[in-house]
């Protein structure tokens, strides 16, 4: 890992626990109140808050994870270090898309 | 205290394996002087390395009961629990014969790292007065006794597994010259520990500083690098 990975790790990394803790909250929250998948959409869509909280929270995973998963690739596999490169870049991209999907289906109205 | 140790030596390359002899036990009895015993007493043709004796050359670091330790220094009532010493070659580096490695690997990262003392003036320039309560100088001297003897490069699970890295030992190097204000190599040594294979590269395992002999942290060593880089860094003084 260079410098710029492990100032964008660390960057994220410090994004992600209050985020973190927010969304384990929320689950909670959900759970002990017997929220039905109807009455939480109800509250999500439509809400920018909403969007804007878990769109952070996937724009955060989806660099924070490929710069750990790439070090992962290097030190574990014989993987050339171009294609951990790739095959890292690649999960992020994995990452963000189905994550930003899954936001959209909750928030947008 | 028995009377003889149950010794295994590695014996052959890296393909080699145990071979076990019978060493009289003596009071104060080193692993080095056990190795030096088999080798004048029973086979001469064993190979390891070792010069000082006393702790000072680092050449006679070999993996003893499963840790890497310095030899010459290594009491066997300490570590031959049950009256028994395996002893190999010691990890991390490839063997050339029996308890010797080819360090070439291990010194080129100190090369790597810029781990030369690059002088900001010349000779005839007067001596520079470094105070010793200096701050930066504390911290050079807190880990500037290393003996070179690659305990900690064998520890280095890092190292084990990323053969990029330049590990623990040179890292630690490049920390003490960063902190020492007489050296003027410092823009291009951030550079290289900064870049891949550098201090990024730690896991902050802490075997360094658990295996080291004589008492350094090269983990702190490396933290302290993590820490002027990414202010470097962030300064736009070095590129990633």
């Amino acid at each position: 890992m260079n410098v710029r990975l492990y100032v964008w790790q660390r960057l994220t990394a410090a994004i992600m626990v209050p985020l973190a803790l927010v969304h384990l909250i929320v689950i909670f929250f959900a759970t002990r109140h017997g929220l039905s998948a109807a009455e939480i959409l109800g509250r999500t869509r439509g809400s920018a808050a909403w969007a804007a909280f878990y769109g952070l929270f996937v724009a955060a995973i989806a660099v924070h994870v490929p710069i750990g998963l790439r070090t992962v690739l290097i030190e574990w596999t014989s993987l050339r270090r171009r294609h951990c490169d790739v095959a890292a870049l690649a999960f992020g991209l994995l990452l963000a898309v189905t994550g930003l999907r899954a936001v959209a289906a909750v928030v947008l109205p | 205290m028995a009377e003889v140790l149950e010794v295994l030596l590695w014996r052959g390359g890296s393909n080699g394996r145990y071979q076990t002899y019978e060493v009289p036990r003596r009071a104060n009895q080193t692993v080095l002087d056990v190795v030096t015993w088999v080798q004048r007493h029973l086979d001469a043709t064993l190979s390891y390395r070792f010069a000082c004796r006393v702790g000072m050359c680092g050449s006679c670091a070999m993996t003893v009961n499963g840790r890497p330790r310095w030899t010459c220094r290594t009491h066997v009532s300490k570590v031959a629990g049950g009256g028994r010493l395996t002893i190999g070659p010691i990890e991390n580096l490839p063997v050339i014969k029996d308890l010797a490695v080819d360090m070439t690997a291990f010194f080129a990262t100190w090369q790597a790292a810029n781990g030369v003392f690059a002088p900001s003036a010349t000779r005839a320039a007067p001596i520079a007065r470094i105070a010793p309560e200096n701050a930066a100088r504390q911290a050079a001297d807190a880990a500037i006794e290393c003996i070179n003897c690659a305990v900690c490069y064998a520890a280095c699970d890092t190292v084990r597994w990323n053969p990029a890295y330049l590990g623990p030992a040179a890292l630690n190097r490049a920390w003490t010259l960063l902190n020492d204000e007489r050296d003027a190599g410092n823009a291009k040594r951030l550079a290289v520990i900064a870049d891949d294979g550098g201090c990024y590269a730690c896991h902050s395992h802490q075997s360094c500083q658990e295996h080291c002999p004589v008492g350094l942290n090269p983990t702190a060593s490396i933290a302290g690098l993590k820490r002027r880089a990414m202010a470097a860094y962030l300064k736009g003084e070095i590129g990633s």
